[in-house]
C-alpha cells in the first residue's frame, strides 16, 4: 500500500484528494471529542479552538500530569457511531476536515461528508501504545472539569499517526460495503443448521 | 482477624494483579493474534492491523502501560471461605484500583448517571463490581477489565427470535451467537472472543457468559456438545468477512466458550458477552499469608 502523509488542519484540496482506502500518516493538530463534547456542541455550545480543517478525533486518552506538562499514557480511538446523532450537525456547523475513530459512522455523517467535503478515518482500536508514540506534544486540554479526565477535549500535535481512509466526500462508505458482503454469508450461514446430540 | 501484615501482602497481590491485568495481554490471547497474523493475506489491510496490534500489545508489556486507553470496567470474582479475609480481599481490590487510579495506569472510567459528573477515582455506586463465591479451598481472585465498546455491543436473546428462525435448541443458540458478531461489525473491536450463557435469567446470563471469557483460549469444554458448538460457532463467524477492526479479513473471532445455566419451563435466554482483541483477564491464588501463589 502506498501510504500518503498528510497535515492537520487539512485544506480541502487534500481532502478531496482523499478517497475510500487510502493509507494515510497524519500529522499536525488535532482535537479530541467524545460523548459529552458531542452533547455540549449540539446544544449551543462553542468549541474551545476554531474547528475549520480540524481534524476531530474520537478519543478519551489516559494521561497524567507532571510539572506543567501533560503526558499522555495510552490513546487509542472509541467507537464512532455512538456520536451518530451529533455528527452530521458538528460537520456542517464547524466543518472540520476528518473525523477520526474507529468502527466507521453511519448514513447521516456520511452525507454532510458528502456535502462539506470531510472523510473518516479509521484508526486501529485498543492500540493504545502504538497511538499514544506518535502524540508528541499536548497543546491545551479543554472542559476537563465538566466532562472529566476522559471526555475532555485534548489538543494533540501529532506525527505520523497511521489512519485508513474509510469513509470519503463522495459518499463512499467502506464500513457499508463491508456490513454488505458479511450481510451475504451470514444469510448463507442461516440456511445452515446444528443438529444436537441427543 | 486479618493482620496488619496479612493486610499489607493482599493490597500488594491485588496491585499485581491489576496492574499486570491492565497492560499485558494474556499468552493465550497473544498467541491467537499471532496465528491470525501470520494467516491474513500478505500486505492486507488486515494484516496490518493485526501488525498495530501485536506491537502495541508487546510495548505495553514491555513499557509496563495500559493496553488499551479504555483501561475497562472492573469484574471481579472473589472465591474464598466466608470469612474476615474475604473482606480484607475485597478491600484490597478498592483500594487498587483507587491506587492505580491516581497514578494513571487506570483511566478514570466511572461517572454518576444522575450528575453526569466522573467520580475521578474509579468508585461508584456498585463500582467496581466485586462478586463473592463461597469456596473450600485456597482463595483465588479473578480479575476482568472489560471494556466499554465491547461491553455496549453484548447481547441477550430470548427465544423464540423470529427474525433469526432461532427455536429453542442449540441451532437456535448458533444463530444468536452468528447474528452478535455479525451485529458488533467491527465496533467491538474484532477480532474479538465470545462469552456466552444459554439458558439462566435475565441476571444469570450476563454473569456466567462474562465468566466464560476467564476460560483460556485452547482449553476444552466439558460438554462435548457444547465443545462441538463452540468449534461450529467459531468457524462460521469466521467465515462473514469482517475481520480485524471490521476492515475485512479473515479474522473475526479469536475464540468462543459457551457456559449452560439451568433455565426457567418458560424462558431460553441466548446470553453473549462480546470481548475485543484486548481481552484482559488474570486470575491468582492466594496463599494463607495474602501473597500470590500462583498464577492461574
Amino acid at each position: 500500500m502506498a501510504v500518503r502523509r498528510i497535515s492537520s488542519p487539512l485544506t480541502n484540496d487534500v481532502v478531496k484528494g482523499l478517497k475510500t482506502g487510502d493509507a494515510i500518516l497524519l500529522s499536525g493538530t488535532i482535537i479530541t471529542a467524545r460523548d459529552q463534547a458531542h452533547k455540549y456542541l449540539c446544544s449551543g455550545g462553542n468549541p474551545p479552538v476554531d474547528l475549520t480543517g480540524m481534524v476531530i478525533y474520537h478519543c478519551g486518552p489516559v494521561a497524567i500530569e507532571g510539572e506543567d506538562i501533560w503526558k499522555i499514557i495510552a490513546a487509542g480511538p472509541t467507537t464512532s457511531i455512538r456520536e451518530e446523532p451529533y455528527e452530521a450537525e458538528i460537520i456542517r456547523r464547524f466543518r472540520p476536515a476528518a473525523i477520526m475513530g474507529k468502527g466507521g459512522m453511519g448514513k447521516q455523517t456520511l452525507k454532510a461528508m458528502e456535502e462539506c467535503g470531510c472523510v473518516y478515518l479509521h484508526v486501529t482500536g485498543g492500540a493504545a501504545q502504538y497511538l499514544a508514540k506518535c502524540i508528541k506534544e499536548v497543546k491545551g486540554v479543554f472542559m476537563q472539569d465538566e466532562f472529566g479526565q476522559p471526555e475532555a477535549m485534548w489538543l494533540f500535535r501529532i506525527e505520523d499517526m497511521p489512519a485508513l481512509v474509510t469513509m470519503d466526500s463522495y459518499g463512499s462508505s467502506f464500513h457499508a460495503e463491508r456490513e454488505l458482503a458479511s450481510f451475504q454469508k451470514f444469510k448463507t450461514l442461516l440456511n445452515r443448521k446444528f443438529e444436537s446430540m441427543k | 482477624m486479618v493482620s496488619p501484615m496479612h493486610r499489607v501482602a493482599l493490597q500488594k497481590s491485588m496491585l499485581d494483579l491489576v496492574h499486570r491485568t491492565c497492560t499485558e495481554l494474556p499468552e493465550d490471547v497473544f498467541r491467537a493474534i499471532e496465528t491470525a497474523y501470520q494467516h491474513e493475506e500478505h500486505g492486507s489491510v488486515a494484516q496490518q492491523t493485526l501488525f498495530i496490534i501485536r506491537q502495541s500489545a508487546q510495548s505495553s508489556a514491555q513499557e509496563r502501560l495500559p493496553l488499551c486507553q479504555d483501561t475497562g470496567a472492573v469484574f471481579a470474582i472473589i472465591k474464598a471461605k466466608p470469612n474476615k479475609e474475604l473482606f480484607a480481599i475485597n478491600e484490597a481490590i478498592k483500594e487498587a484500583i483507587r491506587s492505580l487510579t491516581r497514578e494513571g495506569t487506570l483511566r478514570q472510567n466511572c461517572v454518576d448517571p444522575l450528575t453526569e459528573r466522573n467520580t475521578g477515582n474509579n468508585i461508584g455506586d456498585h463500582a467496581p463490581m466485586i462478586h463473592t463465591h463461597p469456596w473450600d479451598g485456597p482463595a483465588q481472585v479473578f480479575m476482568m477489565l472489560k471494556g466499554g465498546g465491547s461491553e455496549n455491543i453484548s447481547t441477550q436473546y430470548s427465544l423464540p427470535n423470529e427474525g433469526l428462525c432461532a427455536g429453542r435448541d442449540l441451532d437456535g443458540a448458533r444463530r444468536c451467537m452468528l447474528d452478535a458478531v455479525f451485529q458488533a461489525q467491527g465496533k467491538g473491536c474484532a477480532p474479538g472472543i465470545l462469552g456466552v450463557c444459554i439458558g439462566g435469567d435475565r441476571t444469570s446470563g450476563y454473569i456466567q457468559a462474562k465468566e466464560q471469557l476467564f476460560r483460556k483460549l485452547n482449553d476444552k469444554n466439558p460438554s462435548a456438545q457444547l465443545a462441538r458448538l463452540e468449534d461450529v460457532v467459531y468457524a462460521e463467524a469466521n467465515m462473514l468477512g469482517i475481520g480485524p477492526m471490521g476492515l475485512g479479513g479473515k479474522a473475526t473471532l479469536l475464540g468462543v466458550k459457551i457456559s449452560p445455566a439451568a433455565r426457567h419451563p418458560a424462558c431460553y435466554y441466548v446470553t453473549v458477552s462480546y470481548s475485543c482483541w484486548a481481552t484482559r483477564r488474570y486470575a491468582v491464588e492466594l496463599d494463607e499469608n495474602g501473597r500470590i501463589a500462583r498464577w492461574l
